[in-house]
């Protein structure tokens, strides 16, 4: 994290409580130093910042406060001996900053927590055991989240969807007249990220301009100011910032434009097989658009333009350039072979493809798949006929077969094998497991199940910190053991005792017990093997 | 209601035929004596009757105007029953002439002509024998390496032609240095002889087959027409006569020729006929005829012997192309009249630089015509009395100036030929307007309207008269027909073209569900007219009808949209308008905006991307222009297209002197009103544009006509009958409101499962079906004769 540590910006002069520091700001926090040590006496998170505030013009001192989440207050005076206008603008160099980093920080955060938050509610199980473990105190939320954070990172990963850009958007900006002679426009974050995305050469001049030779707030004045932003765009001046990227997007068109049409039904310029020369036919087709109306062209063209660049936009971020060995001359002919074939189609005068198309099934070993696991007996191979044969032979006599009723056992030895296999006979000892779950009432086995899961995941967290090589895990192993001693206590024993009230047969919670055992051994060792090398 | 009705269907059919029954698939029809293969194991009722009307046809060696909804596979009822057709009476029919408007329909069609052929082979287990193949220019033929990668058809030609003219390659042997090109060489040494394998050929199988052997396609093409039994082009082949005097002349008489999509036949024939002679083509000839001097005099100084040669030629005169037609050979070409056949080369003009000076007399005359300051508009008989008193010129040398030149130009041996398209586009006016004294006429304009102070003066000769260009046609093959999915009304076509169709019909798409929405829309929420006619179209409320449709549409619409404006001046104007209404910007909320423009590769663009849009989900407006490119030629199919709106009556503009001048020929020659034409002409455009979003019976689309003059009676009995029957009183009037419900309804409709045992039997047939009695008479029914 060594980049979000990069300081960004220093500010001298600063007072906090009546004494003088330096203020730093940094990626992900901003400090204050007293002048004379080399440690942050103040260390403040963004993402723990609710707001800043900063004092009126009108007042003498300039200050700048920062509100925390939790309620808490700083507050910095700035007090540069250059007077007060440099305050003012050491000041506003701050508060730029924080605008532009607070909000980064607080989507972050609160996009984790989302992303948490989610996870929680769309597992019930992973739910319930935050409730026991964190809610109850078992263990802390970090350490919770900790093990998990390669889910948490995954799943923020895979979720974070590209957004396409509506087409609209400039239509958002909606002008609004302030009053006095001005124009009012509403930017929002979206938007310009609508504006980078879908014209590129902006966010190049943007980069290049903001913030050394332009403010921001300049930067968007001139760009709306521009006639680029404009519908009459024919008269953009070489002077214009702007200029040259309405340039750019011409070139990208024209290289649009330039690019084989796979398509041979929308390829207009190479539908005509007309063979009429210049001065045959008439001219009075359609009255071809005199130089009057050329500002109502290019205002088409850039409609145009603009719809092109935003399903770009959106195109350039899936593809990524994967598809485009699919240029190669190669496959334009049989991708225009596919356009017609698809074009002589009559899907209702063919027979449906009785095969449903589903994913293919890939196999590596397809005779697993087939076969299954079968026990390692030597068998027999037979042909099909063989086999063939053997049933109609079974079948044969099955047909001629009469059973033989009266003979088939003798009455004692039916009755003593009824006696057997009736509830409590020799046979059916083991099918008591089977009523298991009607013996034990519902609550308790969810309970067990629940216990089950916290356990499992404690000890989870307690083997995972072997082989307990650093400072760290040592503590956690000792925190841990401690945390399974309070589990065992708190919610195991609890429960034991619960259920001794029902008299139950057999040992519900002995697994748990073992497995506990199990973890205790291994803590005992280890600490030993410690305390024998410490000593 | 409706759907409980789709649902107890499902289940009855559920209980009728179990998953696992299989329904006997069509091998052939036998369609009263022929035994047609038809390579689907289904076919729709109307495609039954389409086949069974063209056999009447054909068997009358007739023509005939076929009218069918697109979608509902025409080509494959028009292939399957002509090669059925010349397969069983090889005697009555030899050739089949496919012409189609557009590189990708015509490989369509080639594709479809594959799948059938393969079916035959299938069928009876042997290979086919017929040769199938599609032609078209240079620049979609071409393999010589230099030459393919380019854009430019015009620039391909003259290329090619500077390496294969005859007088080069001669050259060529005696100097190696000058380019040839290798493929033509290797096909005419080889290549003639060798008759092109049975099989069916599309432009890419035509150039593989040119690459492997090492045979230029494009001629091999051009020479295989001869004696391939399918041919597919372009309708230029046969109507432009420049072109159809090359590549068509002697196709067999005994030919069936199909012009598919000829709803707008007639304007390619118009088309193929007039030209424009500006003062820019003027000045050009005049360099032209400059050179041709030059040539001349280093000729005279080299090779005296050559010129005479074709002096005596002259006065022999064109006599060999005379007995050709005499002898019923070739297809007569409208540019060369009879009588300049049997005459010889009046004396005037016979000697090369003579025929220079009286070029030079012509183009002068034009020049000064250019140089009237006001509007004339005159006949050819006119013009030509004119020309006679004025500087002295006849009407019968300048008959012979196309051939003349022609010949000149073969003479000096010159291979950049199309530097000198602008004197044979004199020379050809020149031919045309001594030629016809009826159906043309002239027209100068020394400025356009729109700019008058501007002076460029442009002559028009204009053709009034679609029947010239395509009348060989009708003499020369034994049946023409006719064919598109908007043919409406029938009964002006032959009148139009001039031709006596022995059978006419209009079929209507049988439907299990309908899957058409037709409406007109008269007004918008505040009850305002909406109307695009030329009093309101610049009125705001209009403009924001307009707009609150489109944006109401699109909320409410999946996937594409596409709305046509009756010409782009005033698709742009709205536009404009829209833009400071705030209207694009909902659109935008909505689905991305898509515009066409007049340049064809940025519209292509702009069309790639919405259906990319469309592919992609997030839906697409296109807003276009009838009669423009984007509404010839773009199929707007299943999602691409699920609303269509027309916004307006896509009238012609109607202030032109051409289009005046034609409408007063047609009023006078066929008794055609004026309206009558105008309104035709409109709403044959409208259905064009609304058709677009309907391609096949699985297939749905909202078509609003968003004007309220659609509701006329007048303009609704143009539309055609299968877009008509769908079209009832009730939604004749609907507000912008109204029809957003009724679309709502609609859509929820189409979104309810539509499977195979929904149409059975009713809008789709097995085999017994189709044979069966009942349903021939149904079938019978539902066509409407013209």
């Amino acid at each position: 994290m060594s980049r979000s540590e990069d300081i960004l910006l220093t500010v001298k002069h600063v007072k906090h409580k009546k004494s003088e520091g330096t203020l730093y700001m940094m990626g992900s926090r901003m400090g204050w130093m007293l002048a004379s040590k080399d440690t942050f006496n103040i260390s403040l998170n963004y993402v723990d910042i609710k707001v800043q505030k900063v004092s009126p013009d009108t007042k003498e001192k300039v200050q700048l406060q920062v509100v925390m989440h939790d309620g808490g207050a700083t507050t910095f005076h700035f007090v540069n001996p250059a007077g007060r206008a440099v305050q003012v603008k050491d000041r506003e160099g701050i508060k730029e900053l924080l605008q532009q980093l607070l909000p980064k920080c607080r989507r972050k955060i609160n996009s984790e927590l989302e992303e948490k938050n989610r996870m929680l509610q769309d597992d019930p199980e992973l739910f319930q055991l935050y409730k026991d473990l964190v809610v109850s105190g078992v263990i802390s939320p970090d350490e919770f989240w900790a093990s998990r954070v390669n889910k948490v990172k995954e799943a923020t990963t895979t979720n974070t969807q590209d957004i396409g850009i509506s087409a609209a958007f400039l239509a958002d900006v909606k002008p609004e007249a302030d009053g006095c002679n001005g124009l009012k426009y509403n930017l929002t974050a979206d938007i310009i990220q609508s504006i980078f995305k879908t014209y590129p050469a902006v966010k190049l001049k943007h980069t290049e301009y903001v913030p050394e030779k332009l403010t921001e707030q300049e930067f968007w004045t001139r760009f709306f100011q521009s006639h680029y932003f404009h519908r009459d765009r024919i008269n953009t001046s070489s002077k214009d910032l702007f200029f040259e990227c309405a340039k750019a997007d011409d070139i990208v068109i024209r290289s649009e434009i330039d690019k084989p049409m796979l398509n041979p039904f929308t390829d207009l310029s190479a539908m005509s097989d007309s063979t009429l020369s210049e001065g045959y036919g008439t001219l009075s087709r359609d009255m071809p658009a005199g130089s009057s109306h050329s500002s109502n062209a290019s205002l088409i063209k850039r409609f145009n333009q603009h719809s092109t660049m935003i399903l770009r936009a959106t195109e350039v971020r899936t593809v990524n350039g994967s598809n485009k060995h699919g240029n190669d001359n190669g496959h334009i002919p049989s991708a225009k072979k596919a356009c017609i074939r698809e074009k002589v189609e009559y899907n209702d005068l063919q027979p449906k493809n009785e095969s449903i198309q589903g994913p293919a099934l890939r196999l590596t070993h397809p005779d697993r798949y087939l076969q299954g696991p079968t026990p390692l007996i030597a068998t027999q191979y037979h042909t099909s006929e063989e086999i063939l044969s053997a049933c109609q032979a079974t079948t044969q006599e099955i047909m001629g077969w009469r059973p033989n009723l009266p003979n088939v056992l003798s009455a004692s030895s039916a009755v003593g094998v009824l006696g057997e296999l009736s509830p409590g006979g020799a046979l059916m000892q083991g099918c008591t497991s089977q009523q298991l779950d009607q013996m034990v009432p519902k609550d308790i086995q969810q309970e067990l199940r629940q216990l089950y899961i916290a356990l499992c995941e404690l000890l989870r967290h307690f083997w995972a910190c072997f082989p307990a090589t650093s400072k760290s895990l040592e503590e956690k192993v000792v925190k841990m053991n401690g945390t399974l001693e309070r589990f065992k206590s708190a919610k195991l024993q609890p429960f034991k005792e619960r259920i001794h009230s029902f008299h139950f047969n057999f040992d519900l919670v002995g697994h748990m017990d073992e497995m506990l055992q199990a973890a205790y051994q291994k803590y005992n060792a280890w600490y030993t093997k410690r305390s024998a090398k410490k000593l | 209601m409706y759907r409980r009705r789709t649902c107890q269907k499902h289940s009855l059919i559920i209980l009728t035929f179990p998953p696992s029954f299989h329904f006997p698939s069509i091998h052939r029809i036998n369609l009263d004596g022929l035994l047609v293969y038809f390579p689907y194991d289904y076919i729709y009722p109307e495609q039954y009757a389409y086949m069974q009307e063209l056999k009447r046809a054909l068997d009358a060696q007739g023509h005939c105007a076929l009218e069918m909804p697109s979608g509902t596979g025409k080509t494959v009822s028009l292939l399957s029953l002509i090669v059925a057709y010349m397969k069983q009476r090889p005697l009555d029919v030899t050739k089949l002439i496919y012409c189609s408007r557009t590189v990708p329909e015509l490989e369509k069609v080639v594709e479809e002509l594959k799948n059938l052929i393969e079916y035959y082979e299938r069928e009876t287990g042997e290979p086919s024998t017929l040769v199938g193949l599609a032609l078209s220019s240079r620049k979609n033929l071409c393999i010589h390496p230099e030459l393919r990668g380019q854009r430019d058809g015009k620039e391909i030609d003259a290329r090619c032609h500077a390496m294969t003219a005859s007088h080069v390659r001669n050259r060529h042997q005696e100097d190696d240095s000058i380019p040839v090109c290798s493929y033509y060489e290797d096909y005419d040494a080889h290549g003639r002889e060798v008759p092109l394998p049975p099989g069916i050929y599309d432009l890419d199988k035509l150039r593989e087959y040119g690459t492997e052997k090492g045979w230029c396609p494009y001629f091999m093409a051009r020479y295989a027409i001869m004696h391939s039994s399918i041919v597919v082009y372009s309708y230029y082949y046969l109507l432009d006569p420049k072109i159809a005097d090359l590549v068509s002349k002697e196709l067999s008489k005994k030919s069936v020729v199909v012009f598919d999509e000829a709803h707008n036949i007639d304007s390619v024939c118009i088309e193929s006929m007039s030209c424009v002679i500006s003062r820019r083509t003027v000045d050009k000839c005049h360099t032209n005829i400059e050179k041709l001097q030059e040539c001349i005099d280093t000729i005279k100084e080299h090779d005296q012997q050559k010129l005479k040669d074709e002096y005596l030629r002259m006065v022999e005169g064109l006599r060999d192309a005379n007995v050709a037609r005499e002898t019923d050979v070739v297809l007569s070409n409208p540019v060369l009249p009879d009588e300049v056949l049997q005459e010889a080369v009046p004396g005037g003009i016979r000697n090369a630089e003579h025929f220079l000076v009286f070029m030079k007399r012509f183009l002068e005359y034009i020049k000064t015509r250019l140089r009237a300051q006001h509007v004339v508009q005159e006949s050819p008989p006119v013009f030509l009395r004119d020309i006679s008193n004025k500087v002295c010129i006849d009407r019968k040398p300048l008959r012979f100036c196309s051939e003349r030149l022609r010949s000149l130009l073969r003479t000096l041996e010159l291979t950049n030929l199309q530097d000198f398209s602008p004197l044979t586009l004199m020379a050809n006016f020149a031919t045309m307007v001594s030629t016809y004294t009826k159906g043309f006429t002239l027209i100068m304009e020394p400025f356009d309207d729109r700019t008058p102070t501007i002076s460029n003066p442009i002559l028009h000769f204009s053709c009034m008269d679609a029947s010239i260009a395509i009348k060989p046609v009708f003499d020369r093959f034994q049946s023409v027909i006719i064919t598109s999915g908007t043919l409406s009304p029938l009964d002006i076509y032959p009148k139009i073209l001039d031709f006596r169709p022995v059978t006419m019909s209009s079929y209507t798409m049988t439907l299990a569900r309908q899957c058409i929405l037709p409406l007109i829309v008269s007004r918008g929420n505040d009850q305002v007219t909406i109307s695009s006619k030329f009093e309101t179209r610049e009125d705001p409320d209009v403009i924001r009808n307009y707009g609150n449709l489109l944006v109401d549409l699109a909320a409410v619409v999946p996937d594409g949209v596409v709305a046509f404006f009756t010409s782009y001046v005033y698709m742009e104007t709205i536009v404009a308008a829209w833009y400071d209404q705030g209207i694009i910007d909902q659109v935008q909320r909505h689905k991305v905006l898509f515009i066409e423009t007049q340049d064809a590769a940025e519209t292509s663009l702009a069309l790639a991307n919405f259906q990319k849009a469309c592919d992609n989900g997030r839906g697409a407006v296109l807003l276009s222009v009838a009669r423009g490119k984007v509404s010839e030629g773009v199929d707007f199919d299943h999602h691409y297209g699920r609303a269509v709106i027309m916004f307006g009556v896509p009238y012609v503009y109607t202030q032109s002197r051409i289009l005046k001048a034609r409408l007063e020929y047609l009023r006078d020659n066929f008794n055609i009103r004026e309206n009558d034409f105008l309104t035709f002409d409109a709403m044959r455009h409208a259905a064009q544009c609304v058709g677009r979003a309907l391609r096949g019976k699985t297939d749905y689309g909202i078509m609003i006509f968003a004007d309220k003059r659609f509701g006329r009676a007048d303009k609704r009995q143009k539309l055609p009958r299968w877009i008509q029957e769908h079209l009832k009183d009730g939604v004749c009037n609907l507000s912008t409101e109204e029809c957003v419900q009724v679309c709502k309804r609609f859509l929820r409709q189409m979104a309810q499962p539509f499977s195979r045992e929904d149409q059975l039997g009713h809008s789709l047939l097995t085999l017994e079906q189709v044979q069966s009695e009942d349903m021939q008479k149904m079938i019978e029914s539902r066509a409407q004769h013209g």
